[in-house]
């Protein structure tokens, strides 16, 4: 049984340890780095130093996503504050020769720039400063102690006032309150109750949730574990595409590592609650992110959505009481219970506290993940900590949400991003993804991608979503190509509304939306093709009618 | 999926309450655990619907049933919708109507409906329900899919051309039969009923041949072999009474 | 006051919607009083008139003819009329619509022809890659479905489109 006297002895030893060597020399071996051969430079840097003798004074970690993927590979050396970028095996002997030299210029990133600077971590704190892949690293960074203390500290209703007056909303895309989710889950008569991480990332362009289940798995297990003694529940799943391979590896690495500390399992923290958790790996269903279709996946069942009410809160999966929180969502809850929750509510607007991760993704020059204070307006998001749009092209348009947002032009940036504001330009927050594009995107042609992914995605199951997407992305195919007339266009508003008002979950529900965003702020777009499409129609008209004497 | 323990119809608890509200500006009462749609039938207002079948567990999926709820935006299928104590119910505006003409629209779009050659020609759900809508065209255009026929059963065919994926043959299989052999394939646009693992229907190990699936079939893709151009009608009636029995017994 | 003046055409068709429009019988007489038909293949007029009040259109659009013969129809007259399934869904002629052109033409001139087997190219009208129904390509006023339509609902239509009101059309569907 582990205690916070545990706690504290396995993080002031792993403290100890890593203060005894002067270098920490930092990887990121997270996904989009990793994808850049950062393994190689790993390897190379662990070569070098063996090669040295430097072993006793240096050390090469592994560590989670560094941020700045479009730099990547990332390295950073710890203690001298150092950041390089685009490594390669071969600058393995220059940065071992830098290390108490001063830093080598050639490949050195500024950590002044605004990308580092005005960014503020909580769900990604331990991003890239920690090895994902062992527990005495999370615990010396304070994890961990929120649950045992909780446990031994606060009662259930407790934990759920403490999330309530954080004001944390759901970072999955709808923004509902997680304090009330969790009262009512509370609430709820069942005689087995269930916790859900929703780690279905699906939105093109979003690598939020995958980073933090790379780069810190422990923080979704400890936040399950709080949610499920906060609620009532013994047993946890987490619910991964199979798309995330490390993901996975890493999710199950850190599972059994908790269980062997007894920080998972029967009696944590020698208290009487006991919580597991276990991995589900969704197939590629888009649609699984909605959480009753994420509940039918889990039973084994096939992956569509049903009607609510009931909502899962009352009866979830298996017919018991479940609560559904999204892995941003529940990374908050950690840092929550521990700096507090009048600490959470500082941060950011009055309706949404707290931070928020992007993924920015598309036009913008650094290409990464960032953690900001909600509100912050969408130009200093782009422009500063992103960077603005490469290559000297103008900026056009900002898509977020995903396939179910929409996209924001030059004259909504100095809105605060915030859920109500997101709302009111017509776009929503929803996971965090954040396409940029510039002056050459055509908006007709990015409405027909996300219309095509949400065709893709539909499970069918109801008449709107499965046959009105398919026909609005035919309409949108043959007005990117000009074949279409007023007559298609007026069709398609028409379908959006149809799908909009009559489809049975979120995904029918706003897969319209980013035709009605670009059509509401690039109407002009559509029309040069309309007028295109009607040109030929006329054409072919006039060919026909002109009199032929006994054409008939 | 259509086998959710907790979407079973179950039977009324004694002490289910009474709500009253109003459909349609008619006061009407009903008990708390009946959907909107059978409030209105059991007073005689006729909603349309397409994959509800009285003795099925509802889906919710053609969205035909859509209605308006007073201080709402949203619409609520009225097959899954609770009734509610002084709810005021709309189900014939102009909206939905809008709204059902499309779904039909989108429905005889999807696949290829030859109505006039069909065997359930008169005797068909969705060529009803396009004359009750007064759908007389498709504003959408025809996909014209190809898509294959199964008739590798000795007594039943499954034509994919004339399938509206209503899910009554997955439900009725699932639910009342106990075999489990209709389920769905793929997805979205693509998504087909299949029978077993995607094998053809004559070479199923679970089919019983009870042919229930046919019966409750609302269109001419699953029919018996040997009809013509408007022979096959189907016979659904039984359902509700198959039902009311086995409660029976079990009480 | 000036007679309506009316045609008919068919397109990819079996006539059996122009048959139904016969099948008014003797009503045909009351209609007749109204109207004067200036174009139809019930009737020896070899042109299409330049300004004719309503055409009523039997058939989908199949052939590069159709196509023309369709536009040109339109362009002259005030009210066009689709009548019957194949005009308003395309129906039969239209389910070769999931097939190729080619594999049908193959399908009908080469495996199922004994003698001379070619394809037509000199007096057939090359078929376009799928028959539509008549409002894919021209607008269309007034949709009379069926296969075909009742006589009397066709009856009743004309006669309600000449006396200026709405056409009552619950007792004709698809297929019927």
């Amino acid at each position: 049984m582990i205690s916070i006297e545990d706690l504290s002895q396995i993080s002031q030893t792993e403290r100890e340890a890593k203060d005894a060597i002067p270098h920490q020399i930092n990887v990121c071996v997270a996904a989009s780095c990793l994808s850049l051969q950062s393994d190689k430079v790993k390897e190379a840097l662990e070569k070098e130093v063996e090669a040295r003798g430097k072993k006793d004074c240096c050390k090469v970690r592994g560590v989670g996503c560094l941020g700045l993927c479009a730099a990547g590979p990332l390295v950073a050396v710890e203690k001298e504050k150092v950041l390089y970028h685009g490594v390669t095996p071969a600058d393995a002997p220059d940065i071992v020769d830098a290390l108490g030299a001063g830093p080598v210029a050639r490949i050195q990133g500024n950590l002044d720039a605004p990308f580092f600077a005005r960014q503020q971590k909580i769900v990604l704190e331990n991003c890239g400063r920690i090895d994902p892949e062992r527990i005495e690293e999370y615990i010396a960074a304070d994890g961990y102690l929120a649950l045992v203390d909780t446990l031994t500290a606060m009662t259930p209703i407790g934990v759920v006032q403490q999330v309530t007056r954080s004001g944390l909303r759901g970072r999955g895309g709808a923004g509902y309150p997680t304090g009330l989710k969790w009262a009512t889950v509370n609430k709820s008569q069942g005689t087995k109750k269930y916790v859900i991480c929703n780690g279905d990332e699906g939105d093109p362009g979003a690598f939020m949730d995958r980073a933090v289940l790379e780069s810190d798995p422990h923080r979704i297990l400890e936040g399950m574990a709080l949610a499920g003694y906060a609620v009532g529940a013994q047993q946890g799943f987490v619910y991964v595409r199979a798309e995330y391979p490390l993901a996975i590896k890493r999710l199950k690495l850190a599972i059994r590592q908790a269980e062997r500390m007894g920080l998972l399992g029967a009696s944590i923290g020698g208290t009487t609650f006991s919580f597991s958790v276990d991995l589900r790996l969704g197939a590629g269903a888009f649609v699984c992110g909605e959480e009753t279709a994420l509940i039918a996946s889990v039973e084994g069942g096939r992956g569509t959505p049903r009607p609510r009410p009931p909502y899962p809160a009352e009866s979830g999966l298996w017919g018991y009481p479940t609560l559904i929180n999204n892995v941003e969502t529940l990374a908050n809850i950690p840092t929550i219970l521990r700096n507090g929750p009048e600490w959470f509510a500082k941060i950011g607007t009055a309706k949404s506290r707290g931070t928020k991760v992007f993924a920015l993704a598309g036009a913008i020059t650094n290409t990464g993940l960032i953690e900001v204070p909600m509100g912050m307006p969408l130009r200093e998001i782009i422009f500063d900590i992103g960077g603005g749009v490469p290559d000297g092209k103008a900026f056009k348009a900002v898509q977020t949400g995903g396939p179910s947002g929409g996209c924001i032009p030059e004259s909504g940036l100095d809105m605060p991003c915030d859920y109500e504001s997101l709302a009111k330009l017509g776009s929503i927050m929803g996971s965090g993804g954040m396409i940029v594009m510039d002056e050459t995107s055509s908006m007709v042609d990015v409405a027909k991608f996300f219309m095509e992914f949400c065709m893709d995605e539909s499970c069918g199951k109801c008449v709107p979503c499965r046959v009105g997407t398919a026909q609005m992305h035919e309409l949108l195919r043959q007005i990117s190509a000009g074949e279409a007339t007023a007559r298609e266009l007026a069709l398609l508003e028409h379908l959006c509304d149809v799908v909009k008002s009559t489809s049975l979950c979120g995904l029918g529900q706003s897969a319209p939306n980013p035709v009605l965003s670009t059509l509401h702020y690039f109407r002009d777009e559509y029309e040069s093709k309309i007028a295109a499409g009607e040109a030929a129609a006329a054409g072919h008209a006039a060919a026909h009618a002109a009199p032929a004497g006994g054409a008939a | 999926m259509s086998s959710r323990p907790s979407a079973k119809p179950a039977a009324p608890a004694p002490s289910s309450k009474v709500k009253t509200l109003t459909i349609d500006d008619r006061l009407v009462s009903a008990r708390e655990d009946e959907s909107i749609l059978d409030a209105a039938r059991d007073n005689g207002i006729q909603i349309p619907t397409l994959c509800n079948l009285d003795g099925l567990t509802p889906v919710g999926a053609c969205r035909l049933c859509m209605v308006e709820v007073k201080g709402s935006s949203r619409l609520f299928a009225s097959c899954v919708t609770m009734v509610g104590e002084g709810m005021e119910v709309v189900t014939d505006s102009e909206r939905l109507q809008k709204y059902r003409k499309t779904i039909v629209e989108l429905l005889f779009s999807e696949r290829n409906h030859v109505c006039a050659v069909c065997v359930s020609n008169g005797h068909c759900e969705l060529q009803n329900l396009a004359q009750t809508l007064g759908v007389t065209h498709l504003t959408v255009p025809y996909r014209n899919p190809k898509l294959p026929v199964d008739a590798s059963h000795e007594r039943f065919v499954n034509d994919h051309n004339r399938c509206v994926l209503c899910q009554r043959c997955v439900r009725v299989c699932g639910e009342v039969e106990g075999a489990h052999t209709w389920d769905i394939n793929g997805r979205g646009i693509g998504a087909r009923v299949i029978t077993d693992l995607n094998q053809p229907w004559g070479s199923s190990e679970t089919c019983t041949g009870c042919g229930k699936c046919v019966q409750v079939c609302p269109t001419g893709a699953l029919t018996e072999k040997g009809k013509s151009v408007r022979e096959m009608s189907k016979r659904t009636r039984f359902l509700p009474y198959l039902t009311m029995m086995r409660e029976d017994r079990s009480e | 006051m000036s007679k309506v003046k009316l045609a008919t055409v068919w397109l990819d068709g079996c006539s059996g919607c122009h048959m139904s429009f016969l099948d008014m019988d003797e009503r045909i007489l009351e209609i007749a009083a109204r109207v004067e038909v200036v174009y139809s293949p019930l009737v020896d007029l070899k042109e299409f008139p330049a300004d004719v009040d309503v055409t009523i259109v039997e058939g989908g659009v199949s052939s590069e003819e159709d196509l023309h013969k369709i536009r040109m129809v339109r362009s002259r007259t005030k009210l066009l009329i689709a009548l019957g399934d194949c005009a308003v869904t395309s129906n039969v002629p239209g389910m070769r619509n999931t097939f190729k052109v080619d594999d049908v033409m193959k399908r009908a001139y080469f495996e199922n022809a004994d003698l001379k087997q070619q394809v037509p190219c000199e007096v057939i009208p090359r078929l376009l890659p799928r028959t539509r129904p008549v409002h894919e390509i021209v607008p269309v006023d007034v949709f009379l479905p069926g296969c075909p339509p009742p006589a009397d609902v066709i009856f009743g239509a004309l006669v309600s489109l000449l006396d200026g009101t709405t056409p009552d059309l619950s007792a004709t569907r698809f297929g019927r």
